[in-house]
């Protein structure tokens, strides 16, 4: 209670002594660890270069400038790349996903002894890693180009789609499912008629949502070799073109601000 | 009554199309299929390569059985401290400093010119791909793990300052009004209106963050920004496949571990 | 204690043209207790929130005393308002802070930042806020947080913040809006016994005409953002209440009002109800 009586005078405090010594508590064991953290980071920091940074900062983005607009011709096609990779990887990981949620969800698993862990596992194996990791592991297998780059973003996104619907599928309002269920219906029917409706809006909204984010990861995957606007970012910031990185910076940003708001509009559509 | 019925029967009842124009139907159906030839066609598929590749890969698979923890583990130890720490600090910095941003980026709190500054530094925080602004930064600071904190950082500040002003604008605004007619100054309304309504996100919000912020961690340290993802990438142009299969392991099991106690986190503060 | 005096209070939007507002003059004595009645959108929740300034008035003044509440500067509006206590119909309580968390932000006004941040709020206040919730009838709920009580006790809350403020004005705002009928005359004649106590100037806008004739002294009938009546409460018969809001049987509407109370077999209401019945 925290609200005490001494002396017949009342008083009142926002924590009783208990919840107030454990929250200070907490607060000071966060605080050792931040502390100890940034001793970490300093150790094994130079920092003449740190403060070196600024001056390097302003040399590099003085060699940006400007940009070199004749290049962006030949970044026609590493953008269609890109957004293939994007819109392609996107839709086979629906294919993939989309079972696996129902597989995954707790009202609609068929069975919660072998199933449900393994659709699990996946979906949190494959969100666990980043598609430029999975694009390391792909490219070298598959050898470079789009193909490994696409599988890449198919990967990663199984899982992301995969966590966000089959949390839907079990928000869902359980009435309708147990109605469909009193007349009769089989578990498929079951689901087809009691929840699938509930998630379609959802569901758009993960997909174009996860679209969006694949469009900016698709970007970068040329790093490693998997094909897209990467790959030329990549042998600029090699050759220390720095008037050609940043068209392709600014050719970046352009498209992931195009994806954003085309991916706002349709949620809002959706919702 | 059973006079009524038979101008009825027999009609039949099939299901109205989601898109009602028969023409708009046709077009998207007929796009998306010219779309899908097209774009699988350009994936161009070198079969002969994949049939190299595939033997490589096999090899990568068999890393998985069983992987390798003890040979290069101190590496990895060290790989997933250094990740560890570089979250850590970078969310708590971000944190901190996304705090006057994403209240900045609040249209009920603050006037016009605030509030489109504090937005457009948050959207473009948040459109640069953490791989770039990595690489940006281990330019300007060198290899190690400061790079890496400060690309978390930015990173943070983007992405925990746009929920946190979203959330501020959900807010109720009755009882910011109440405040504002008792004469309470804007930091009191702040303090006593909309951080215990916006606190309980917030916190799951930042414990996600954690979350992610680990996760990136591995990657960037591809292009040199420290931590786990540097043993990756090692271990990747070393062929050593057992090894790699180890860190792979690590990451997912130290992902769900964080994942299970922010969850936690998150019941307890609502 | 000053009077209240509005004088040529305009309010209008200019996107839409609309007038809120047409030009109100009327003055409170000290000690009043004025309802504000009027159809939807006459304009009285707009009203109210000019007085304090929650909304600005396009023109007009808003005498406080000697003070002009509409050519105050920020700092100084913040002043006023301390001693302006406002209530509100949705009750407008922070739903996640404690009942004596809400009851001690009337004071967030008096405080510094700092004391207001850590709760550290002085021993006076708590003692007054001890007070008023035991006048209210809360005291078993100090702890309890605010979206776990119902629709009356959160109002009670709500007056309970208003009257921390020790205000020499109280502007209350459909009060018993999302009340049920009981309960709706129970936070009425908390606020009129209340007011009487502290002999508080009040301006209650309720839509609810018997319990406006039960509670308030005068009048002021609003329409269309104009003033249509302004006089003593046994005034407010028929015609009276045609003219603000239409046609109506309002004898009928009486009888359904008295029959309402006696069903409720609560006590008696403090004022003749022959009144009621003869809306003549």
């Amino acid at each position: 209670m925290s609200v005490q009586s001494i002396n017949h005078k009342r008083e009142w405090q926002r924590y009783d002594r208990k919840a107030g010594l454990v929250r200070w508590l907490c607060w000071l064991i966060g605080l050792a660890v931040f502390v100890w953290c940034w001793q970490k980071i300093s150790v094994g920091t130079e920092w003449s270069f740190v403060l070196d940074a600024p001056e390097q900062g302003a040399d590099i983005i003085g060699r940006m400038l400007p940009p070199d607009w004749g290049y962006a011709n030949t970044l026609m096609r590493p953008l269609w790349d890109t957004l293939n990779m994007a819109t392609l990887g996107t839709m086979i990981a629906i294919f993939i996903a989309v079972p696996l949620a129902f597989l995954a969800a707790q009202n609609t698993t068929p069975s919660a002894l072998f199933a449900r862990p393994f659709a699990l596992f996946c979906i949190v194996a494959s969100r666990s890693i980043n598609s430029v990791i999975w694009a390391l592991v792909l490219v070298m297998i598959l050898g470079p180009g789009v193909l490994a780059g696409t599988i890449a973003i198919a990967l990663r996104s199984v899982g992301f789609i995969g966590k966000l619907l089959y949390e839907a599928i079990e928000e869902t309002d359980h009435r309708p499912a147990d109605a469909m269920a009193s007349t009769g219906a089989s578990q498929a029917q079951v689901i087809s008629y009691g929840v699938v409706p509930q998630v379609m809006p959802v569901f758009a909204g993960i997909a174009v949502f996860r679209w969006d984010i694949n469009i900016r990861e698709s970007t970068i995957l040329g790093l490693v070799g998997a094909g897209g606007l990467g790959i030329q970012l990549n042998s600029s910031i090699g050759n220390l073109d720095w008037s050609r990185v940043s068209v392709i910076l600014l050719a970046i940003f352009a498209t992931v601000i195009v994806s954003e708001w085309v991916s706002a509009r349709i949620r809002k559509a959706v919702t | 009554m059973a006079e009524a019925l038979p101008p009825v029967m027999g009609r039949q009842w099939r299901r109205p199309p989601v898109i009602t124009s028969t023409s708009l139907r046709w077009f998207i159906f007929i796009g998306t299929a010219l779309y899908l030839v097209v774009g699988f066609a350009t994936l161009d598929v070198n079969w002969q390569r994949i049939a190299q590749g595939w033997e490589r890969g096999q090899r990568f698979l068999g890393g998985f059985a069983p992987p390798d923890f003890a040979s290069r583990g101190d590496a990895i130890f060290d790989g997933v401290l250094e990740s560890l720490w570089m979250a850590f600090a970078a969310t708590v910095v971000g944190i901190i400093l996304s705090i006057p941003i994403g209240v900045g980026g609040a249209r009920n709190l603050v006037p016009p010119p605030v509030y489109v500054m504090c937005r457009s530094f948050m959207a473009i925080t948040r459109t640069l791909p953490e791989i770039l602004v990595a690489i940006i930064f281990v330019k300007l600071f060198g290899f190690g793990t400061f790079a890496g904190f400060v690309t978390l950082t930015f990173a943070t500040i983007g992405y925990f300052g746009k929920l946190l002003a979203e959330d501020i604008e959900a807010v109720n605004q009755a009882p910011l009004e109440a405040m504002r007619a008792a004469g309470a100054s804007w930091l009191q309304r702040l303090n006593y209106a909309v951080q215990p309504l916006v606190m309980p996100r917030a916190i799951g919000i930042a414990i996600y963050r954690l979350d992610m912020n680990f996760r990136e961690s591995a990657v960037i340290g591809i292009v040199g920004a420290g931590g786990i993802g540097a043993t990756l990438n090692t271990a990747f142009d070393r062929y050593e496949f057992p090894t790699a299969a180890a860190i792979l392991l690590v990451i997912i099991v130290i992902v769900l571990g964080s994942e299970y106690l922010s969850a936690f986190c998150r019941r307890l503060v609502r | 204690m000053p009077s209240l005096r509005l004088e040529n209070l305009v309010k209008r939007y200019e996107r839409t043209g609309y007038d809120a507002l047409k030009s109100i003059s009327f003055t409170i004595t000290e000690g009043q207790i004025v309802a504000l009645i009027g159809p939807s959108g006459a304009g009285k929740s707009t009203l109210i929130r000019c007085v304090n300034r929650l909304v600005e008035p396009t023109s007009g003044k808003v005498m406080w005393g000697d003070t002009d509440i509409v050519s105050l500067n920020t700092e100084q509006l913040r002043r006023a308002r301390r001693k302006i206590g406002m209530i509100f119909q949705e009750f407008a309580l922070v739903d996640r802070l404690s009942v004596m968390e809400n009851v001690l932000s009337g004071r967030l006004g008096y405080v510094n930042f700092w004391q207001s941040l850590t709760r550290n709020f002085p021993q006076k206040d708590v003692d007054e806020a001890f007070r008023l919730l035991d006048r209210v009838g809360l005291t078993e709920f100090v702890d309890k947080r605010a979206d776990k009580l119902s629709g009356g006790q959160r109002q009670r809350v709500g007056i309970a913040r208003a009257l921390m403020q020790d205000p020499d004005l109280l502007l209350v705002d459909e009060p018993t809006a999302s009340l049920d009928p009981k309960t709706s005359r129970q936070i009425m004649r908390l606020i009129s016994e209340l007011c009487r106590e502290r002999k508080l100037t009040a301006v209650i806008n309720i839509h609810d005409v018997p319990l406006a004739k039960m509670f308030a002294e005068r009048v002021i009938g609003l329409k269309a953002g104009a003033v249509v009546f302004d006089g003593p409460s046994e005034h407010l018969a028929g015609e009276v209440l045609t003219r603000i809001y239409g046609e109506e049987d309002w004898e009928e509407a009486g009888q359904r009002a008295l029959m309402k109370f006696v069903q409720l077999g609560d006590a008696a209401p403090t004022v003749d109800p022959t009144r009621l019945a003869g809306l003549r």
